[in-house]
Parts: C-alpha cells; sequence; structure tokens
C-alpha cells in the first residue's frame, strides 16, 4: 500500500498480494494510472510511504536497514522505459555499466572491470569497442541493450521491467523482448513485466496480474487470461488490441466500453470498475469485490464473473 | 465520385538542413489518394511516413525543403502562396496529430478555436458557428457538449482531447482527413474509442483519409489501401489483403512476423537484425539491405526502382519472392 499527500490520500496501490518464482515472468498489465509502475517501484523500496510487506527470499524489505537494503539492491535490479532519460549523458556507456560493479566490488581493478564491462557489451549484441562513447551516440534500441546491461553486471535474480519496449520500434521490440527472454533461460532470472501492451506481455510473461486502479482484477497463468478472461475489465482490453490481420479484425465484434479510469483521489464506491462495467448491478456499488479464487490458480475480483462470458470476447 | 485522385503526390523529395548536413527524410515517393478511400502508412520512426503529409498540409518545419509535386485535385499544392494554401487547408483537408494536448492551443476555450475555424472559412456568424460546433462535439460523442465546448484544452482527458482535435478537423467537411497516429498516445481501451468513431467516419464514405501509424493492427482494422514506408522510400504498397496476407517486401515481412500477436501464439519473436539506416548517409544500393536476410549482390550496389509488380501494387525491392 502507498500514500503520499498530506491534503489527500491518493492510494495508487491498494492492498495487492501476490508470489514470484525463481524464473518466472509476471506480467503486470492495465492503462496509465493504474498503479503498474508504482507497484514496481514499492517492491524495489524506490518510493517513500509504503505500508505492507515485500518478502524477498525470506527477508523483509520494508523493514530492511537502509545499509541492509542496499545490499540486497544487488540482486534487485530495474530497467526503464525511456532507455536515453535513464543513462547519464554525461557519462560514457563504460562508465554507466561499470557503476554497479564499482559500488558493490570496489576493489576490482581497472583492467578486470573494463573487461567484465566489454563481456557484458557484447552478450547484449552492442560492440565492445564503443565503450568510451556516451548515450545520445546511440539509438532507443541500444540504449535499452546498454540499460538491460547495467542491470545485469552484477548477477541480479530479479529485473523489473518497467515498459521496457513501449518507446521501441516493433523490429526493435522483438529484439528487445528475445533478449530478456534468453537472459531469463540462461540465468533462471526472475522479471516483473510491467506494460501496457497486451500482446508483448503475452509473449513473455507465465502468469499475469491485471490492475485497475490501484487493485488487482485478475490473476492466472498467461493462457489461462486470454483464453478465459473472467473480469469485464479484462476482457475489455483483450477486446480492445487491434489484431494485425484485416479478416479476423474487419469482421471482430468490438465491444468498446465507455467512459475513462476515474479519479484516484475519489475512487466509486465498491468495484472501482463499476462506472464503466457493462455488468454492474446495484451490489457492485456497496460492496468491494474480493479477489476469489474462480479455479486453481486464477483469482478475479468481480461480483459477476461467472456471468462475464455474456460479453463478446 | 471523380476518378481524379484526391491528392497525388509525384516524385516527392524532403531535406531537412542540419549543422551536421542535410538529412534525406523523404526520398522520391510517388502515391495517390482517391475518394472515399482510406489510406494506411505504416514504418518506424524515421521512415518519413509524417513529413511526407507535413510537407502537403505547408507544415514541414523551417529547415525542411519539398520538392516535387503535390496535388490537391488539380491544384498544385507546393507552388500555393501561403494564402492560397490557407483557403485549402483546414478546409478542404484537414489533419489530426498524435498528441492533442500540444496541437491545442492551452489559452483559448475549445469554442473559441473551434468558432475561429468557421468563422475565418465559412464565414459564419459567432452564434452559427457556436451551434456547429455543439453538433460535432456532439457527434464525436463529447458528453454535455454544449457546456463543455467552453472549458479549456487541459479540462479535458487525453481520450476527449482526441475528440475535440477530431471535431475541429471535420468543422468544415472536409474531403480529406490525414490522422497522424491518433490513437499513439492514448490508453488501450479509449484507443478503442477512438478507433470505433473512426469507423463510423469511414461508414458515412463522406471523406478520404489518410491513417499515418505504426500499430499494424489499427491499419488491419481500418484501411482499404496500404503504403509501407522504409528510410523515406515507399518500400510497399498495395490492398491491405495484399500486404497483411501476401506481403511482397522482406521488410514487410519481416514487420509482420516481429510482431508479438494476441491471436497467434509463437516461441520465438522473428526480428530485423540491425536498425534503420542514417538518413544523412544512405547506403547507394537499397537503405533495406544491411539487414535483409534476402540481400544479393545487386542490393549493395544499386538503388532498386519503385515498381509496379500487380495491378495497385508496387515495391522498391530488387527480388522477386
Amino acid at each position: 500500500m502507498l500514500s503520499s499527500q498530506p491534503k489527500a490520500l491518493l492510494k495508487a496501490v491498494d492492498g495487492v498480494s501476490f508470489t514470484l518464482g525463481a524464473g518466472e515472468t509476471l506480467g503486470l498489465v492495465g492503462e496509465s494510472g493504474c498503479g503498474k509502475s508504482t507497484l514496481g517501484r514499492a517492491i524495489l523500496r524506490l518510493l517513500p510511504n509504503i505500508q505492507g510487506d515485500v518478502i524477498w527470499k525470506n527477508q523483509n524489505l520494508i523493514t530492511l536497514s537502509p545499509n541492509e537494503l542496499r545490499q540486497k539492491r544487488r540482486e534487485l535490479q530495474i530497467i526503464f522505459q525511456d532507455p536515453l532519460a535513464s543513462l547519464n549523458p554525461r557519462m560514457t556507456v563504460g562508465e554507466i555499466i561499470a557503476e554497479p560493479l564499482r559500488t558493490f566490488q570496489p576493489n576490482l581493478r581497472n583492467h578486470d572491470m573494463k573487461k567484465i564491462v566489454q563481456d557484458m557489451m557484447a552478450k547484449m549484441g552492442l560492440l565492445p569497442d564503443q565503450i568510451n562513447r556516451y548515450p545520445h551516440e546511440f539509438s532507443g534500441g541500444q540504449c535499452q541493450r546498454i540499460g538491460i546491461a547495467r542491470a545485469m553486471i552484477n548477477n541480479p535474480e530479479l529485473i523489473i521491467c518497467d515498459e521496457p519496449v513501449s518507446a521501441l520500434d516493433v523490429s526493435i521490440q522483438a529484439q528487445i523482448v528475445n533478449l530478456l527472454m534468453d537472459l531469463q533461460r540462461e540465468k533462471n532470472l526472475s522479471l516483473i513485466f510491467i506494460s501496457h501492451n497486451l500482446s508483448v506481455v503475452r509473449h513473455i510473461s507465465h502468469r499475469i496480474m491485471v490492475l485497475y486502479l490501484g487493485k488487482v482484477v485478475e490473476l492466472t497463468d498467461r493462457d489461462r487470461l486470454y483464453a478465459n478472461p473472467r473480469h469485464p475489465y479484462t476482457r475489455a482490453l483483450i477486446s480492445a488490441v487491434p489484431l494485425p490481420d484485416p479478416n479476423k479484425e474487419q469482421k471482430k465484434k468490438h465491444t468498446v466500453i465507455s467512459g475513462e479510469l476515474p479519479s484516484p483521489l475519489n475512487p466509486p464506491s465498491g468495484c472501482a470498475f463499476r462506472t464503466r462495467c457493462p455488468l454492474a448491478t446495484d451490489v457492485c456499488a456497496q460492496k468491494t469485490p474480493p479477489l476469489e479464487q474462480i479455479e486453481p490458480n486464477h483469482w478475479v475480483a468481480c461480483h459477476h464473473w461467472d456471468e462475464s462470458l455474456k460479453i463478446a470476447k | 465520385m471523380t476518378n481524379k485522385p484526391i491528392l497525388s503526390v509525384e516524385n516527392l523529395k524532403v531535406v531537412f538542413k542540419t549543422p551536421e548536413g542535410p538529412v534525406k527524410a523523404v526520398n522520391n515517393i510517388s502515391f495517390t489518394v482517391n475518394d472515399g478511400e482510406v489510406v494506411g502508412v505504416v514504418g518506424e520512426s524515421g521512415s518519413g511516413k509524417s513529413q511526407v503529409f507535413m510537407s502537403v498540409m505547408g507544415l514541414l518545419a523551417t529547415n525542411g525543403t519539398a520538392t516535387g509535386v503535390i496535388r490537391y485535385r488539380d491544384i498544385d499544392l507546393l507552388g500555393l502562396s501561403r494564402d492560397k494554401l490557407d483557403k485549402i487547408r483546414g478546409r478542404h483537408m484537414s489533419m489530426i496529430f498524435q498528441d492533442p494536448m500540444t496541437s491545442l492551443n492551452p489559452y483559448l476555450t475549445v469554442e473559441r478555436q473551434m468558432t475561429e475555424v468557421l468563422e475565418i472559412h465559412r464565414n459564419m456568424s459567432r452564434t452559427e458557428a457556436r451551434q456547429q460546433a455543439v453538433q460535432l462535439l456532439e457527434k464525436v460523442q463529447i458528453p454535455s457538449a454544449a457546456q463543455r465546448i467552453s472549458m479549456y484544452p487541459h479540462e479535458f482527458s487525453g481520450g476527449m482531447r482526441q475528440r475535440v482535435m477530431i471535431a475541429m478537423a471535420l468543422l468544415c467537411q472536409p474531403q480529406l482527413l490525414i490522422a497522424d497516429e491518433p490513437t499513439t498516445a492514448l490508453d488501450v481501451t479509449i484507443q478503442a474509442q477512438i478507433l470505433e468513431l473512426m469507423r463510423t467516419l469511414k461508414r458515412t464514405k463522406s471523406n478520404a483519409m489518410v491513417l499515418i501509424t505504426h500499430d499494424l493492427g489499427v491499419i488491419a482494422g481500418l484501411c482499404d489501401r496500404v503504403l509501407v514506408m522504409y528510410a523515406g522510400r515507399i518500400v510497399e504498397q498495395g490492398t491491405v489483403q495484399d500486404i497483411f496476407y501476401n506481403p511482397q517486401h522482406p521488410y514487410t515481412m519481416g514487420l509482420l512476423k516481429s510482431m508479438p500477436r494476441l491471436d497467434v501464439k509463437t516461441d520465438r519473436l522473428q526480428t530485423i537484425a540491425g536498425q534503420p539506416p542514417n538518413l544523412q548517409h544512405l547506403p547507394i544500393g537499397c537503405s533495406f539491405a544491411d539487414r535483409c536476410q534476402y540481400r544479393q549482390d545487386i542490393c549493395i550496389s544499386s538503388k532498386p526502382e519503385f515498381r509496379q509488380i500487380a495491378p495497385q501494387r508496387y515495391k522498391t525491392c530488387h527480388l522477386n519472392f
């Protein structure tokens, strides 16, 4: 849970619980303002005012001292949406990638460090002899590779990927997605993949959590989510993605949900989605639907999940 | 409907002067748009897709120069004085941009921005213009349009602002509507609402539309014909069916395969290796040769022509598939 602002309380993320296994990718999807990035940052304690627990390998990150947390940061890394903005323009690529190494292995000799950095660059598909160049000399896709190299240099166990391919062109997107999947396979990395792009999330994730206004509305395995979405919001999201196939897309019945995301400062009573939901009834305004397990490994927070099949997919 | 295209572009080149030397953003392209047709223009950043239509609207940045011929009906737009161009753009053809916040004037109410157009182009009185503006806002489904018209752009959400932009572009019932990434800045459910609105516009067939986007899904749903652009050239042109089910240029093929899809499961995404060329130093041969898996010697030594391969079907590639 997270709050800030003395005047009003804005719950950006509200009562979210989930687990993540080693080597697993959890996709976080939802639209702007649903709390997906806030959640990603809260897990790493990059934000103030967090309530709740983040248990990382039997240790609660939320209660660790700053020094202890700093040591843990070696295992927990993050990459960001805007690859150029997340790299210091005054540092060379070599310095950027080596910085985490300097922090955690201050005794490493310069010569060895350079070797490690160049090996990492080669692995990321960058040219090792470009080690002395500056970020602005690289394209967006290359900058994202530099960001991933910096995140990978200390052999982390978890990487939070906050919209890592959203700013990239389609052909470059695929390169970065493949790189992340290869790294995961090789190092048994865990990934939390935050994105608004349902097609990319489907491709990379093992399990997917759908957020709406700071709350989990559906959480299940990737295939189940796309084959049998039970929350009306999930159904609407999936239906809203235009398919790159003229015959399918032009024949598709478009279920367009009306309205927009309500203000998180003043969320609707009961179910937050009820103001846009085609299935909403009185109970939705009165009671907040609990996140309930409707079949093994499939959680939904909706009073009417069993009726959601009525909405065309 | 006349047989004459509403828009025809011949041998258009756009060059930007920069401190590092000239950047060739658009390199000799030709195409037409016909009445009632929706043409999709797809390409990645830097492919020149926006600059083509900025040239059409006379909106190139001051360091950019367009040469060639751009005709709206019979009028050559590139040779036109600003005064004469202003009689056409906004009235006969109008454009919607990606970011509605930066294309609306933050100091003026929506009412003032909309009525201005009608007062200038249609000689309407303020009251008439206001009525017409409210009607259009209702048409694009802005709730309580009569009240909201007196608000400022910042009082609208992103999706609503895009609706305002569309309403504004439709004010003079233009015969050509150019939409540059109209849904890219929007969330998917809001994008779906705007696309629904555009489908309605398409159904009425009252005007021709050009839809510039990098999203092949948006193209698939709305367009009749598609131009695929790469490094300032049209690399492939065909009907939406041709482009999606029988692509003939390796770039189009690669683009279609590198997209993760909701409707098809893939184990590993195919990629197009490398990155687009530097527009300051375009290669002698094919601009895509560097990234092309079918590359031959000829692709490196000579530039492929934009050639017809079937009726309504063109490509810029030496090879046949």
